[in-house]
């Protein structure tokens, strides 16, 4: 139970009027950026990263992280009563959620959404509280051979496990990796690929590249299409919320189900998407009453939310832990903890005892304040909408350019982020993956500080990364998962190939 | 049925056709990509060659671990190129319609626009000129709201970030006139 007292500490840490304040600010901030079109979790992160350069780290981190809940929640707005999936992990929920807000049962939807969140986030935050300080204390004895093979290993499974075309992931990952490269190098201070240009002496910014990658490419985006919208208005009155809540239990089956594909598929890199398609997948193959998903059933509400929050929340644990993070808005956290001198990893949970355990206490404060807010302001934040994107768009333009500007005090950074914009848009549309390139940038200096140290212990032999029972089943795990698709394809032709074979042998006795 | 005061209806003015033609497919541009990518990556193999990608005492040179980096971009791209060419898949698909175009263009232009007139009037008269003039000419917004809400925002940035922030963006002579 040392991770409860712990955590009591790390409430005491949060209540205070500043942060609390903070916090409030942080979740109407994300909620914000979860209803407009064209922005979300991570774009809504990068984006009003800047404003948090000032303060001291605790109430940073409090503040994105509530940001980030504010985003989930909100993308569960626009779905419902719009149809409009704010984040590809919403498409599910739009599903049962716009049959249900046509039927006039909008208010039930919202609030079987939020309260499903809740619980999908209350689930994986539980797992970070009682897993996370275990994994951390285990890393604490990891080398730099082992460092590398864990990066390593999350390099290889996005590759592997990933839905993309194979070759894009790769471009992706070793294109961030380059580009994290470029500048001073760490170990021996020699330049290299400035081509002589002071202004990439300093590298290229995490921060600056994931602006234009997720900002200025979703505004040219969202310019492409109709933006149009038609939507119900709607208020949830108590009576509604406690009917609702009154037939949570009936369907505890599902909710259980879904926290655990969520908080599985976010650890390793499968992602929130692919949670809550599962998520209400499974809801549906195990329900008796199949044809009524599709048409306004509140367990297709339950199912995928469930499913994408626990994975949303659950992508922090990998990065707290091991300061690897399981998704691209927690790869901006990450960049965001760098920024204010933490060095993410086992060490931050012996190191900055306050500001981890701040953070987890956050996440459930942050949570239960989301939902009492996201009830109750519904209306307001529906009615954002109205606002033409004609006047938004230019808005999140100049947000974007502070935020670029403010990282490091340079013009040279605002045109790099149109840069990284028009990358983005390009990217998508050809379907080269951002998430890998986001984690390449962010994770590249640290993956080949490890690989050099561990070189440079090992005198240059690569043995190294099979020297001992851990490091070498990471590896070893890494090229698995790497293969992962061609090995499947063999087991089947040799599977294919057995029977026949066997057939063969009957005979021949 | 939802009575008509609850719903919320946004019109587009501006919205691309949906019956715009294609102004390129996806196939070219896989296959232009790839080029970028494939030349990119030669050139920051050559520049890795040249920092040194060798084994010296105190392990790799700085140039070993980006050098393997660019091989590995070379090869997926070389990869995504030959796969392009050769099955021919997204040769069918558009990428982009002319409408879809002229859309994203109207916007990514006064972005262009806007970073450059930072540079000489500061950020705070570029974003004040940006939202007036992207409300008024694209959103079709009337032109007191469009002056005022980009007056407001701007006045808004200035005070959150240079003032109460002390977060410093770049000025020029409007907000020197006034000694800031």
């Amino acid at each position: 139970m040392e991770a409860f007292s712990l955590l009591l500490h790390g409430f005491s840490v949060l209540l205070t009027w500043k942060i609390l304040a903070v916090m409030m600010v942080g979740l109407v901030l994300g909620i914000f950026v979860g209803v407009l079109p064209g922005l979300g979790g991570p774009n809504g992160v990068a984006i009003l990263l800047p404003l948090t350069f000032t303060m001291d780290p605790t109430s940073a981190i409090v503040m994105l992280s509530c940001i980030y809940w504010g985003a989930l929640f909100g993308g569960a707005i626009t779905s419902i009563l719009f149809n409009i999936p704010g984040e590809a992990w919403s498409v599910a929920t739009t599903f049962d959620g716009y049959p249900m807000a046509q039927q006039g049962k909008a208010a039930e939807a919202l609030t079987a959404a939020f309260t499903s969140s809740f619980i999908g986030s209350l689930a994986a935050v539980l797992l970070i509280t009682f897993l996370a300080p275990g994994i951390a204390s285990f890393a604490l004895r990891f080398g730099p051979p082992e460092f590398f093979a864990v990066y390593l290993l999350t390099f290889c499974s996005f590759v592997g496990l990933g839905r993309e075309d194979k070759h894009k992931t790769i471009i992706s990952m070793a294109l961030g990796l380059l580009l994290a490269g470029i500048g001073m190098d760490t170990v021996s201070g020699t330049l290299r690929m400035t081509f002589g240009s002071n202004e990439l002496l300093r590298g290229i910014n995490f921060l600056v590249a994931v602006i234009g990658l997720f900002g200025i490419s979703e505004i040219l985006l969202t310019m492409e299409e109709r933006l149009a919208l038609r939507g119900h208005a709607a208020s949830i009155s108590l009576r509604v919320v406690l009917k609702v809540w009154k037939e949570l239990p009936r369907y505890w089956a599902t909710l259980l189900r879904s926290s655990v594909i969520g908080c599985w598929l976010g650890i390793t890199p499968g992602g929130a998407i692919a949670a809550s398609f599962m998520g209400y997948n499974l809801a549906k193959r195990f329900s008796k009453d199949k044809d009524s998903f599709g048409k306004g059933r509140i367990e297709g509400v339950f199912a995928p939310e469930t499913a994408a929050h626990a994975s949303g929340t659950a992508a922090l644990l990998p990065m707290l832990a091991l300061g690897i993070p399981g998704s691209g808005t927690a790869a901006i956290l990450l960049g965001g903890l760098m920024v204010w001198g933490l060095n993410p990893g086992p060490l931050l949970f012996v190191e900055h005892k306050d500001f981890v355990w701040g953070l987890i206490a956050s996440m459930y404060l942050g949570n239960v304040v989301g939902l009492v807010l996201v009830l109750t302001t519904v209306p307001v934040f529906a009615a954002v909408l109205r606002v033409p994107f004609a006047a938004i768009a230019p808005m999140i333009v100049v947000s974007c350019a502070i935020g670029a500007y403010a990282i490091q005090n340079a013009m040279f950074d605002i045109w790099l982020m149109l840069g990284f914009g028009v990358v983005g848009y390009v990217f998508k549309k050809i379907g080269i993956p951002l998430a890998p390139f986001t984690l390449a940038l962010v994770l590249g200096n640290r993956a080949e500080d490890a690989f050099r140290l561990a070189m440079i212990g090992a005198g240059g032999d690569l043995r190294v990364f099979w020297s001992n029972g851990l490091v070498g089943s990471i590896t070893t795990l890494a090229f698995v998962l790497l293969f992962w698709p061609l090995l499947g394809r063999l087991f089947e032709r040799a599977s294919r190939l057995w029977r026949p074979a066997d057939e063969g042998g009957a005979r021949a006795t | 049925m939802p009575t008509p005061e609850t719903e919320i209806i946004v019109e587009d003015p501006t919205a691309p056709a949906d019956d715009s033609p294609s102004v390129v497919s996806t196939r070219t541009v896989e296959i232009v990509v790839s080029l970028m990518l494939l030349a990119l990556a030669v050139l920051l193999g050559y520049d890795n060659w040249r920092t040194g990608i060798a084994w010296a005492s105190d392990g790799p040179q700085a140039g070993y671990f980006p050098f393997y980096l660019g091989l590995i971009l070379a090869a997926a791209s070389l990869y995504g190129l030959v796969t392009a060419l050769v099955t021919g898949a997204g040769a069918g698909q558009t990428f982009v319609t002319r409408a879809q175009l002229s859309r994203v263009m109207q916007v990514f232009i006064p972005t262009l626009l806007f970073c450059l007139l930072t540079q000489w009037l500061g950020l705070y008269v570029a974003s004040f000129l940006l939202i007036a003039s992207f409300m008024r000419v694209v959103g079709r917004i009337a032109l007191w709201k469009s002056l005022l809400t980009a007056f407001l925002f701007a006045a808004i940035m200035f005070v959150t970030f240079d003032i109460a922030f002390d977060v410093i963006m770049p000025k020029g002579p409007l907000e020197a006139a006034f000694g800031y």
